[in-house]
């Protein structure tokens, strides 16, 4: 550990050597003094005869410099000196960077977590998850599942699962969860120990209804139990069903679908699967089966082991099956059916970001270069002092790095904060979607290491011009050399920068515009001064025969409470879930097979006051009464769509009948006004509204129109649906919840275009910043000639940003005219997205302009306070 | 410049002469030229300054060690001493350099070796 003491020494020694330097030239002059030389003539033959004492000195120290660390660290301090006392352009620098690599370590992330990462299970490389051969869909039958688990020879085990919703009653408030039903060996086959007391296992199941057990997640265990390890054993009822908690999962461990992480686990056979299902072999409802390669198995050798087993239960049950062939997939994103596109989407969204990275990369290495060439005087006269290139050149890196690293510190923390934040969002509370996409080491390794390469690419720029560096020329001359006339490659890029651009500025305003005016558009309902409440009578045990009194009774009782005017009930919603479809047919069809169909409208069955409280205008007709029910004739509401298709015009259609798929007429009473039902981009449809009572649904929401308070009103709403059944699990939410999941594709397609656009926007600053800058610093000294000729301003800043400002037009235009092509194409995401809109063209210009201005600022300022008195001085 | 020691002597052989000189009498910076430049008879043109960056490696190595003090005309100088793996490392030198010579000299002069 000798050089500890050596780094403590160092500067002691530094300065012994230059006091020694001193007394040697001191004694040498009055030696040659005594010889009988002139003072001066003394002094300086003494110099003369020491050399150069800088070098010596800074030879001296290198003999003392700890390894090359504390050259680099000279460097580094150095460079840091030259940054500081540029603030301007390491700021701007810095900053691209930080969004490039930011942009880079986002996108990174989320593929590592979509695509990269494996399922969080033991031995997660032999876990593959079958699929039917030529679909993406993986469901199966449930003696399907057992069959392909007990006969296949290549699998240690199958496993199975599927997703559902059931009321949870733990004794306090009774609520609505999400349950894996599993399959007995699912955590045995996976390989997973308990958190806390046991799972379940095969031996638990012993046919229907057998296995009333809950694992519970760790996160449930936490947020619902408050941690409490006295949970086990405890009776809880889903579904009224009473169940036993075995125990808790283990903690990191979310279920097997990526992202949408479940409550608890149960067994299949628990009495929340109907009998029926477990035993019919044509109800494919497993949502996915999966399970670990027995060692040395090839994952094709499997899929024909699972083809001939298929091929047999073909045989053996022509009825049920269809043709039954498998393929092997990754299990995390349910196979092929989301994985594929996912990982399309991810590749695009990587390329871009590169993309960005590589524009950040070619700016940064104009900005570098203009910063050369104004430090071309400086660097020359190192070189003529002695300097070797090479030490020139590193010390340039050395900026180089520095700001890539800084860039990358800032992106990295902002993208940290960013995944952080989408990590604990979830973007549709109904559903319990977690986007776990939190960084880990591979992210910043990947995040620092294109860091360090862009640095070394745009550090690389300005290598050629330092090493052409003639030292004798330009301190005799200045710098000569001119920027050229003719388009170069980096004007090309700067213009496609400038470009795309405009293009994303353009679409994120149009998108944004589209969005504004889709949220007060017409729905054909209304979205203000309305609370749904979503129950499901099932959940709390009630038989078909007395759902439609309970019903009714919780309307009257919702009915009841202050400042409600009306309450309709509704089994799905227009925007919303749970309306069901089917095919309709014209009244004098006989041949009932789809191919004849009018049309598949979507279907909702509501209560006689559901117009009034969803703001639905009944055009003509009537509205249902609570007499439209099971013993009366069958009667629908359509809406004009559905009655200019079905009869030729709404004013005819009142009266007529029309068939469904079992050859039942139903007779239409009423004309409702178009709305949208499933997307807010779409074509009119045609729409059906049935009584409930005559199409009865366990799953209903309440429809209740108030101007009340609406925290107010769903606090009343919640403790009156209690009074009549404090077991009932109530959702209360605002009409535009559930819309949320359709403007989900529309809000992030705006945010995304408005982030990429503002990156674009930021790109193109510096691009054009380091060009202007770089004509700036080139032409100093014909500016200051120029000027000290008389020149006026407008002159001198058409000299000198001339070029630029030509760049920026041209390709400003050219992304305006693409952009508004693009939103064309943009028209599908958003509703009402439009270009042609006066605002938006406005907006655009506006945003380029500015953008054109606080580019050109900095570099035009300087062309104009070139003083042509110091730059003639100077040469 | 400073290259001019590496340029006209071969590596090392500065830091050999320097410690030839310690080894007869330790000396500060000024004296060492002065006696270098004695000894060769002027052959050598050391550039004074070249002597200290070779002065630091020996003092890195622990070959030389040095002290500030005062010197017999009254002056304020820093004298350096050779140590014992300084005395060790000369001889190694010496007699490498010596070998090398020996060599180099055989080759300029093939005609004399055949005479021998």
């Amino acid at each position: 550990m000798n050089w500890i003491p050596d780094i403590f020494r160092s500067r002691k020694f530094h300065d012994d050597l230059s006091e020694e330097m001193r007394l040697h030239i001191e004694e040498r002059t009055e030696q040659l003094l005594s010889e009988g030389m002139s003072l001066a003539e003394a002094k300086r033959q003494a110099r003369v005869g020491f050399g150069n004492c800088t070098l010596v000195e800074e030879r001296s120290r290198e003999v003392w410099q700890w390894n090359t660390l504390e050259s680099i660290w000279a460097d580094v301090r150095f460079a840091l000196r030259q940054l500081r006392r540029s603030p301007g352009f390491t700021i701007a620098a810095v900053l691209t960077l930080a969004l490039a690599i930011g942009a880079n370590a986002v996108v990174f992330s989320v593929m590592n977590a979509f695509i990269l990462r494996p399922l969080n299970v033991p031995q997660p490389q032999s876990l593959y998850a079958l699929q039917h051969g030529g679909e993406t869909d993986g469901t199966e039958s449930y003696p399907d599942y057992l069959d392909l688990r007990n006969r296949n020879r290549s699998f240690e085990d199958l496993v199975a699962y599927n997703v559902v919703q059931a009321g949870l009653d733990a004794g306090t408030d009774p609520s609505s969860v999400w349950v894996e039903e599993a399959s007995g060996n699912y955590f045995d086959a996976l390989g997973l120990q308990p958190y806390l007391g046991r799972v379940f296992h095969a031996a638990d199941e012993h046919g229907p209804s057998s296995a009333p057990f809950i694992v519970l997640t760790y996160a449930y265990w936490h947020a619902h139990f408050q941690g409490d390890p006295g949970v086990v054993g405890r009776v809880v009822r889903l579904n009224k069903h009473p169940f036993t908690i075995l125990g808790v999962a283990p903690q990191d461990f979310h279920g097997t679908l990526l992202f949408f992480n479940p409550d608890f686990f149960i067994p299949m056979e628990s009495p929340l699967v109907a009998a029926n299902d477990l035993t019919a072999r044509g109800n494919r409802w497993v949502f996915e089966t999966m399970g670990h390669l027995k060692p040395g198995v090839t994952p094709a050798q499997a899929v024909a082991d699972l083809n001939s087993i298929g091929s047999q239960l073909e045989k053996t049950y022509p009825k049920d099956e269809g043709k039954m062939t498998f393929a092997l997939v990754r299990p995390n994103l349910y196979g092929d059916f989301l994985g594929r596109p996912v990982r399309a989407f991810m590749a695009g969204l990587m390329l871009l970001a590169g993309l960005i990275l590589l524009a950040a990369c070619a700016n940064l290495g104009s900005l570098f270069a203009a910063r050369a060439a104004d430090r071309s005087r400086e660097v020359a006269l190192r070189l003529a002092l002695g300097a070797s290139r090479k030490r020139i050149l590193r010390g340039l890196f050395t900026e180089a790095v520095l700001i890539s690293l800084a860039g990358g510190g800032v992106g990295l923390t902002g993208s940290v904060a960013l995944l952080r934040a989408m990590s604990a969002w979830q973007p549709f509370p109904r559903w319990p979607i977690h986007i776990g996409v939190n960084p880990d080491a591979k992210v910043y390794g990947v995040a620092v290491l294109l860091a360090l390469v862009s640095g070394l690419l745009f550090g690389a720029v300005p290598v050629r011009q330092v090493l052409h560096t003639n030292p004798y020329e330009v301190v005799k001359a200045g710098s000569a050399s001119r920027m050229g006339r003719r388009m170069t490659a980096r004007d090309l890029l700067l213009v496609v920068q400038i470009a795309i651009c405009a293009v994303l500025v353009t679409s994120s305003m149009v998108a944004v515009r589209g969005l504004a005016r889709s949220l007060h558009a017409d729905f054909g309902f209304e979205v203000q001064n309305i609370l749904l409440a979503e129950t499901d009578l099932g959940m709390a045990g009630y038989s078909p025969d007395r759902v439609p009194a309970m019903q009714k009774r919780m309307i009257e009782a919702v009915a009841a409470l202050p400042g409600v005017e009306s309450v309709g009930l509704a089994d799905g919603l227009p925007l919303g879930d749970g309306a069901g479809d089917a095919l309709v047919f014209k009244d004098d069809t006989s041949d009932l097979r789809p191919s004849n169909a009018i049309a598949k409208p979507p279907v909702f069955s509501i209560s006689p006051d559901y117009f009034r409280a969803a703001g639905t205008a009944l055009l003509s007709g009537r509205a249902f009464t609570w007499q439209d029910d099971k013993n009366s004739p069958r009667v629908a509401v359509v809406n004009r769509e559905f009655a200019r298709r079905l009869f030729g015009s709404a004013a005819g259609a009142i009266g007529r009948y029309y068939k469904i798929r079992d050859g039942v007429r139903i007779q239409v009473v009423g004309i409702a006004e178009d709305g949208k039902y499933g997307s807010l981009t779409e074509d009119p449809q045609p729409a059906v509204f049935l009584p409930i009572l005559q199409s009865p649904s366990n799953s209903t929401q309440l429809v209740v129109r108030s101007s009340r308070d609406p925290q107010l009103l769903a606090a009343a709403m919640r403790s009156a649906l209690r009074q009549l059944d404090a077991g009932l699990p109530v959702l209360i939410e605002a009409r535009d919840k559930p819309m949320d999941v359709l403007m989900f594709g529309p809000r992030m397609a705006t945010v995304s275009l408005g982030v990429l656009g503002l990156m674009g926007a930021m790109l193109s600053i510096t691009g054009i910043f380091g060009m202007a800058a770089y004509s700036v610093s080139k032409r100093l000294r014909e500016l200051g000639i120029r000027i000290a000729l008389g020149a006026q301003r407008r002159e001198v800043l058409q000299a000198a940003l001339g070029r630029a400002v030509k760049l920026l037009a041209v390709g400003s235009v050219a992304g305006l005219l693409l952009g508004v092509l693009a939103s064309r194409v943009l028209a599908f995401v958003v509703y009402q997205a439009t270009p042609r809109d006066p605002l938006v063209l406005a907006g655009v210009v506006l945003a380029m302009l500015l953008l054109g201005l606080v580019a050109t600022w900095i570099p035009a300022q300087r062309a104009l306070s070139v003083d042509p008195l110091i730059l003639l001085r100077e040469e | 410049m400073t290259d001019t020691i590496s340029r006209d002597l071969f590596p090392g052989a500065l830091e050999m002469m320097i410690l030839e000189s310690l080894r007869r009498q330790p000396a500060h910076g000024y004296a060492l030229v002065q006696h270098i430049q004695q000894r060769s008879n002027n052959l050598l043109q050391v550039e004074e300054g070249s002597l200290y960056p070779a002065l630091q490696r020996l003092l890195k190595a622990k070959l030389v060690k040095a002290e500030w003090g005062v010197s017999s005309t009254n002056r304020k100088v820093r004298t350096y001493q050779i140590t014992a793996s300084g005395l060790h490392r000369l001889e190694q030198q010496i007699s490498s350099f010596e070998r090398m010579f020996e060599g180099i000299a055989l080759v300029l002069s093939p005609g004399k070796s055949a005479a021998n």
